[in-house]
């Protein structure tokens, strides 16, 4: 098992294969819908200095906040990652992103903006939430909570061995994309 | 106890604690992949994640889904009453964080912070003429919520007619389609005939059968059993990652329909499917 830790050089991008299975710790970035939208038509500044060479995860969690105001994640698995399709190459090109963490795989733009500025789609596994929560540390700072609602904010939060696998590589290669092609032959034949 | 704190603890249960039968139905998967493989290693994951949310009472996924709620109940009940304890108890299980604020304006794109709002949550009414009041419960995750669609036979691009050998071609093709995204292995609901609305709304009840439950109809329990051995074959596999288990169940049923149209509504659950029941008779609550 790989270990990784932010800030990510884009050294230890590419040397990512698709398949690997990788513990990474650090700081991440919860950004969903919303933010996606926002970092592409607005391009706000205040998110910039966690997102260079650290990492965007596609999550809307459960969160708790204490008697001292302090917050916390109670589950945190990740969403579906297609829908962030249209924006993720953008944003990853603009804030200098070293690896995006989702569900689902994303399409053919995303691959080619992975490549082209040396980052890494990394799955997690969809729906363990109490699992990935127990992962995070600390959760640092929290930005457009009142706009946007506790799953769509940008959460900053520190995790120790979080589990993910390398789905998409800075290479171009695409595990999503394999399997598709490889399902697409049976699906053929069963619907002759 | 009062009303709304029996339905507090049906929706802590649900969100919390997997249903013994899908929890056994997704270990016999694990047992089944491949040693090191990425499906082995994400179902156990997944079997990880099942004990820990049950253990210390925290959601097994963050997307608590929408809130569905099927009530019912005896002659001479008011309806109000339910929607009232159903309304309270969906605040107090998003304060407790056993559910997620999940309701959004669609046009200010405000969370309503509480899970409650136009149609949030949904309850299906229906009075029965049984001696006890019955209220099922089931969360549906927008993600695998997104992988349910419907088809309108005969398809010339599917080249599926108007009988079973049609509605087999459409649920390969749902599951085809879905790839990994619902958050495979999924729970399949399908439902034949009636109107665009009646045609989903079945395909989503059939969610709430026991894994295993055939369809009473021998016919329909048998294309049930190899539409599922057929899915599996496509390798998607859990989480997408490829394997033998892309489907657990395949849960079919039919209703009589227009002579001019005939849909096949899938209804996408996750493996994480989260549906209780709890029945009230003589004051007296028990859950399932």
């Amino acid at each position: 098992m790989l270990k990784i830790t932010t800030p990510l050089s884009e050294e230890t991008i590419k040397s990512l294969k698709v398949g690997d299975s990788v513990l990474l710790s650090g700081r991440i970035v919860t950004a969903r819908d919303a933010a996606h939208k926002l970092m592409v038509e607005e391009k706000p500044d205040f998110i910039r200095e966690y997102l260079k060479d650290a990492v965007i995860y596609h999550c809307g969690p459960v969160v708790k906040q204490d008697s001292k105001g302090e917050w916390s994640f109670v589950s945190a698995g990740p969403t579906t990652s297609s829908r962030e399709e249209p924006y993720q190459s953008t944003v990853i090109g603009e804030y200098g992103v070293r690896a995006v963490i989702g569900k689902g795989g994303m399409g053919p733009k995303t691959l080619a903006g992975l490549k082209e500025h040396g980052a890494v789609y990394l799955h997690a596994i969809g729906g363990s939430g109490s699992v990935t929560a127990s992962r995070v540390k600390k959760v640092e700072k929290v930005f457009m909570m009142e706009e946007f609602g506790t799953p769509e904010a940008f959460w900053v939060i520190d995790v120790e061995d979080f589990p993910v696998i390398v789905t998409m590589d800075a290479h171009g290669n695409s595990l999503h994309a394999n399997i598709l092609e490889q399902s697409e032959k049976v699906y053929k034949d069963l619907i002759k | 106890m009062d009303l709304k704190s029996q339905i507090l603890e049906m929706i802590r249960l649900s969100s919390t604690n997997l249903s013994t039968d899908v929890e056994e139905a997704i270990k016999a998967a694990a047992s089944n992949e491949e040693e090191g493989s990425p499906a082995k290693n994400a179902l156990n994951t997944i079997i990880e994640n099942i004990a820990l949310a049950r253990s210390q009472s925290t959601p097994i996924c963050q997307d608590t889904g929408a809130l569905i709620f099927y009530v019912d109940y005896k002659a001479g009940e008011h309806e109000k009453v339910y929607i009232d304890a159903i309304g309270e108890a969906v605040k107090e299980a998003t304060a407790k964080q056993y559910l997620r604020p999940n309701a959004v304006d669609p046009i200010t794109g405000k969370n309503s912070g509480n899970n409650t709002g136009t149609n949030a949550p949904y309850i299906h009414f229906h009075q029965w003429d049984k001696d006890y009041t019955r209220i099922r419960f089931m969360q549906k995750g927008g993600g695998c919520e997104n992988c349910g669609t419907q088809y309108r036979l005969p398809d010339i691009t599917l080249g599926a007619g108007r009988d079973l050998k049609g509605v087999r071609k459409c649920i390969i093709d749902a599951i085809y389609n879905a790839q990994g995204q619902g958050c495979a292995p999924g729970i399949i609901g399908v439902g034949i005939g009636g109107d665009r609305a009646l045609s989903h709304i079945l395909a989503k009840e059939q969610l709430f059968r026991k894994m295993g439950e055939r369809h009473m109809d021998p016919e329909i329990a048998a294309l049930e059993e190899n539409v599922l051995k057929d899915i599996n074959k496509l390798g998607i596999g859990p989480m997408g990652f490829g394997g033998k288990t892309t489907a657990l169940e395949v849960f079919i049923g039919y209703q009589h329909r227009h002579p001019a149209t005939f849909y096949v509504s899938i209804a996408y659950m996750c493996w994480a499917n989260r549906r209780k029941s709890m029945t009230i008779k003589n004051g007296e609550v028990t859950y399932a």
